[in-house]
């Protein structure tokens, strides 16, 4: 599957689609937010990507706590490095684009707060993992700890910031965007080309590190 | 079952753009201020140029990341 190039083509192509009709598409005009409400496709499509990334490297660390192998605690690793990089330029372009519609980068917005939080428990695992020297007792710390880490993500952006008032849209009970503010031209740009098309870049980015990782561990091996 | 996981993927992309499609949007009763001018001719597509030629230097880095991991890989089974 790593080395399969059908998904890396489709994914390049779903986000020239994304970038073409995210530019040119119709939007609809909304007060404050004007041309910007087209950061849909590219700030929120990160945030995608890190839930993915991270749910991933849950199974993985699941599967490794269960089976023992140790290429399941490499790929759980991988996909939370992937999820941070994600993460990480998500909190980046939502505070650029908060900069020009809430007036400044951070106002302390209980979802900017979460998705901090969030990141930084999840740099905490890869810190912790890295201090350990003993090659089994580092994968199964981890694991345990990457379980903990996305319990943890679940209450900072799904709960948390649903049962306060927040100056992202569709706050207080509603997903992280309002349904209302955007409409179908920009619902099929963005379910069917710049959340898959994301996605996919990131596992191919994701794919390429683990196959690195796994001709290091073979080198320390031999 | 690769097959398969192909044909799940483009059921999804067929079931997505239905559902949207069926979706009406609503429109506000006073105008923002749009660059709808901007997108005709106030050369939007030079922005589109950009961000296509950035993500065809990110593919063509990736292409080339991908083939020296698989040269090693092949290096190493030997």
């Amino acid at each position: 599957m790593l080395h399969r190039s059908w998904w890396k083509i489709l994914g390049v192509a779903l986000l020239l689609y994304a970038f073409v009709a995210g530019f040119i598409g119709p939007v609809p005009a909304k007060p404050i937010l004007n041309e910007t409400i087209r950061n849909l496709y590219f700030h929120v499509a990160m945030w995608f990507g890190m839930m993915i990334f991270f749910i991933v490297s849950l199974v993985y660390s699941i599967k490794y706590l269960r089976s023992g192998n140790l290429k399941h605690d490499w790929y759980a690793v991988e996909f939370a490095n992937s999820g941070l990089l994600f993460g990480v330029l998500g909190l980046t372009t939502g505070a650029i684009w908060a900069n020009y519609t809430w007036g400044k980068p951070w106002s302390n917005d209980i979802k900017q707060l979460g998705a901090a939080i969030a990141i930084l428990i999840y740099f905490a695992y890869l810190v912790l993992r890295n201090s350990i020297p003993d090659l089994d007792k580092r994968a199964r710390i981890g694991a345990v700890y990457n379980v903990f880490a996305f319990a943890m993500l679940f209450p900072t952006i799904w709960i948390i910031p649903r049962l306060v008032d927040s100056l992202h849209p569709g706050g207080m009970g509603n997903p992280a965007f309002n349904t209302k503010d955007i409409d179908s031209r920009m619902r099929l740009v963005f379910w069917p080309g710049a959340v898959p098309g994301w996605t996919l870049l990131g596992l191919w980015i994701t794919s390429l590190r683990l196959r690195l990782k796994i001709l290091e561990e073979k080198k320390l091996i031999s | 079952m690769k097959k398969v996981y192909y044909l799940l993927f483009c059921l999804y992309c067929l079931l997505v753009s239905t559902v949207c499609l069926a979706q009406t949007g609503s429109d506000a009763d006073e105008k923002p201020q749009m660059a709808t001018g901007l997108r005709a001719d106030g050369k939007i597509w030079v922005v589109v140029a950009v961000v296509v030629t950035i993500l065809a230097g990110i593919v063509f880095y990736l292409i080339y990341l991908d083939k020296k991991v698989s040269r090693l890989e092949k290096e190493s089974q030997r």
